[in-house]
């Protein structure tokens, strides 16, 4: 448990619950059941039948050939773009939407940046019935319209975050208060490893599931469980939650996690938090963030709109101050080009949050026999828009 | 020397305590509004401290903390403009803010800066019972500040009385179940709420918030507590009106 989360809600020094009181009762009766509930078997048993039978599950762990030919070493990719919906965000909304109805919810809300969380929201709602009400910054939905009509296609109602930035922290804010003003009926279904304890360990543990395969699949493929890296991208850090969570404390098995430098670093647009951000708190979580001095937070940019979160997960932020993960920053047109080489390459046209992950490989060195497994956390379908117009296709 | 606040609510009153967001409308409004607001008549000013994510807020506080962000109002900016204050103001100012600006600050040196100042109390509602008790409650202390703390209508009784056990001036407590700024005047179920919180007899005097709004609303949140805290109706009015026509609004408020 070094590096997991302790039984106070922290991973060292971050994570925690700083919420104001009106959200207490909701989160503490979340809290006091969430393990409860994950441990009852026939929560386990739906949970796994839908992760196999409607998501897809196990997802491939495919080795790529021509890739890894490239870059001289052995790099195998975890599929999550495989899954229903295109993401690993549904294996998060399968765990709480059934985390909900046994909580006696009947109102779900979520917000979403590229929309991705917003449809595998919209999705398990629809799956069960559920009222949906995705919030969105005003922004997102202008550039995202394809996963605003998939939303709508799938019942839910997108209402338009109007405050501040008008993107993902401000479509956050709008969520927490809907949460605030409907304490008893609805349930919040955050759509990364942020938020106020338990939520970090709560959607760490949903996605553990990408990690759980890892290691069978690894076993059947190369003969030994473990990799010498794992890779992911981090926006609010949720696949790099997953893909890591069976290592964590196992420090033979190195981690990387890959952020947005969006123009660079120092450029004054960029994701890159680890880089840019101080200890503080947002949306109820004690962790690092993008801030000015004076602890107001600021506007992140990326091209890839699942990376443009000023915060990260407080595990993630842990990993980073222990030096337990090596964080690499990605720029936009590293990434991009990267997520074409990929199509070339295999095949496999990414999502622009997995390209980030793959652009290391321009930086970074690995031996001829290393073991490399990345999440490749999504496809690229929903980004066609902007590589169109980036590579002015 | 005893504390503001406590003196205050030793008056026998219902006491009216008005929030504005510092640095709106205009960047230098502050002391003017905090004087205008003593004058009126009102017994006591919570300084709203703007914060970027203002979740506990409506869309009327949170557009103020917009704009006076916009305005340049900084946390330094505004310690400098209270500097003098206690040279003509003389009721218990609290500043109410979120944590994360006052966490950069430095939590000590924020206590200081306020104690040097004068402020008396402080509101950060996202800061939450357990972890100021062990984490900062004796710097708080050590500066004589005083600490307010919310309760909600889901607030449970052994939750009530815990918050109530290291309160030291009133507890805040939040009338309906929002953010800041709703206003559809309050029913029964608010009315039995503040019957409930008033029979269970605590040590600390409560005072109302959230959703008061004029003469009617004031008076029925003041029924069974010891006063009423009126936010966004007051920055709608500042919105509307100017700065120098706050005798009226307070007017309308007490009559
Ligand atoms: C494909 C994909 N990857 C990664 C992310 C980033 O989220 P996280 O860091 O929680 O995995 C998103 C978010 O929208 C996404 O859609």
């Amino acid at each position: 448990m070094l590096y997991n989360i302790n039984e106070k809600g922290y991973y060292g020094e971050f994570g925690g619950a700083f919420i104001p009181e009106m959200l207490y009762p909701n989160v503490e009766e979340l809290r006091q059941n969430y393990l409860k509930v994950m441990a009852e078997p026939e929560f386990q048993k739906e949970f796994n039948q839908l992760l196999k039978n409607y998501v897809g599950r196990p997802s491939p762990l495919y080795f790529a050939k021509r890739l890894s030919a490239k870059y001289n070493t052995n790099i195998y990719l975890k599929r999550e773009d495989l899954n229903h919906t295109g993401a690993h965000k549904i294996n998060n909304t399968i765990g709480q939407i059934l985390m909900a109805q046994r909580l006696g919810k009947k109102r779900i809300i979520a917000e979403t940046g590229a929309g991705q969380h917003g449809v595998a929201t919209a999705t398990v709602c629809a799956l069960m019935g559920l009222e949906c009400i995705v919030y969105m910054g005003e922004i997102d939905i202008a550039r995202q319209a394809p996963n605003v009509a998939r939303m709508k296609m799938l019942g839910a109602t997108v209402v338009p975050a109007l405050s501040g930035s008008r993107t993902l922290k401000d479509a956050t804010n709008e969520a927490i208060r809907d949460w605030i003003n409907n304490p008893v009926d609805t349930h919040y279904i955050i759509g990364s490893v942020v938020g106020p304890h338990p939520y970090p360990d709560m959607v760490a543990r949903f996605q553990s599931v990408v990690s759980e395969e890892i290691q069978w699949q690894l076993k059947e493929q190369e003969g030994k469980t473990k990799p010498d890296y794992v890779v992911a991208c981090v926006g609010g850090g949720s696949n790099a939650a997953g893909a890591y969570y069976h290592f964590l404390d196992d420090t033979n098995v190195k981690l990387i996690a890959v952020e947005a430098a969006g123009l660079g670093v120092d450029s004054g647009e960029s994701a890159a938090t680890s880089a840019l951000g101080k200890e503080g708190i947002i949306h109820g979580s004690k962790t690092l963030l993008m801030q000015t001095n004076d602890g107001q937070i600021t506007e992140p940019y990326s091209i890839s709109a699942g990376l443009d979160y000023p915060g990260v997960g407080p595990m993630h932020a842990h990993l980073y101050k222990t030096g337990r993960a090596e964080f690499i920053s990605i720029t936009d047109d590293e990434a991009m080009k990267a997520g074409l080489e990929l199509c070339k390459l295999e095949g496999i046209i990414p999502a622009i949050e997995s390209s980030h992950a793959l652009a290391i490989f321009e930086q970074k060195k690995f031996k001829p026999n290393d073991v490399v497994v990345l999440s490749l956390s999504g496809r690229g379908d929903k980004d066609l828009g902007t590589y169109i117009n980036y590579f002015k296709l | 020397m005893m504390n503001r606040i406590n003196q205050k609510l030793q008056e026998d009153k219902k006491l009216l305590s008005i929030y504005f967001t510092a640095g709106y409308p205009e960047l230098d409004n502050t002391v003017t509004i905090i004087q205008n607001l003593e004058e009126s008549g009102v017994d006591m000013i919570e300084i709203g401290l703007p914060f970027s994510d203002p979740i506990a807020d409506g869309p009327t506080i949170q557009a103020s903390s917009t704009q006076a962000l916009k305005n340049g109002m900084t946390t330094d900016v505004l310690f400098k403009q209270l500097k003098d204050i206690r040279k003509s103001v003389n009721i218990p100012l609290i500043i109410m803010g979120y944590f994360n600006p006052i966490l950069q600050y430095g939590v000590e040196a924020f206590c200081k800066k306020c104690a040097e100042i004068g402020v008396d109390g402080l509101i950060i509602p996202d800061l939450p019972v357990d972890v100021y008790y062990e984490a900062y409650k004796t710097t708080f202390e050590k500066y004589g500040l005083i600490n307010v703390f919310l309760i909600t209508p889901q607030t449970s009784d052994k939750r009530i009385n815990f918050i109530d056990s290291i309160s030291n001036g009133f507890i805040y407590m939040v009338s309906s179940a929002s953010v800041t700024g709703s206003s559809s005047g309050f029913g029964d179920e608010q009315t039995q709420y503040f019957k409930r919180i008033a029979d269970m007899n605590l040590t600390n005097p409560q005072i109302v918030g959230f959703g008061i709004s004029d003469n009617k609303t004031f008076l029925q949140a003041t029924q069974f507590s010891k006063g009423a805290i009126i936010g966004s109706a007051f920055i709608k009015h500042l919105t509307n009106k100017a700065v120098n026509k706050i005798r009226s609004f307070v007017k309308s408020i007490r009559d």
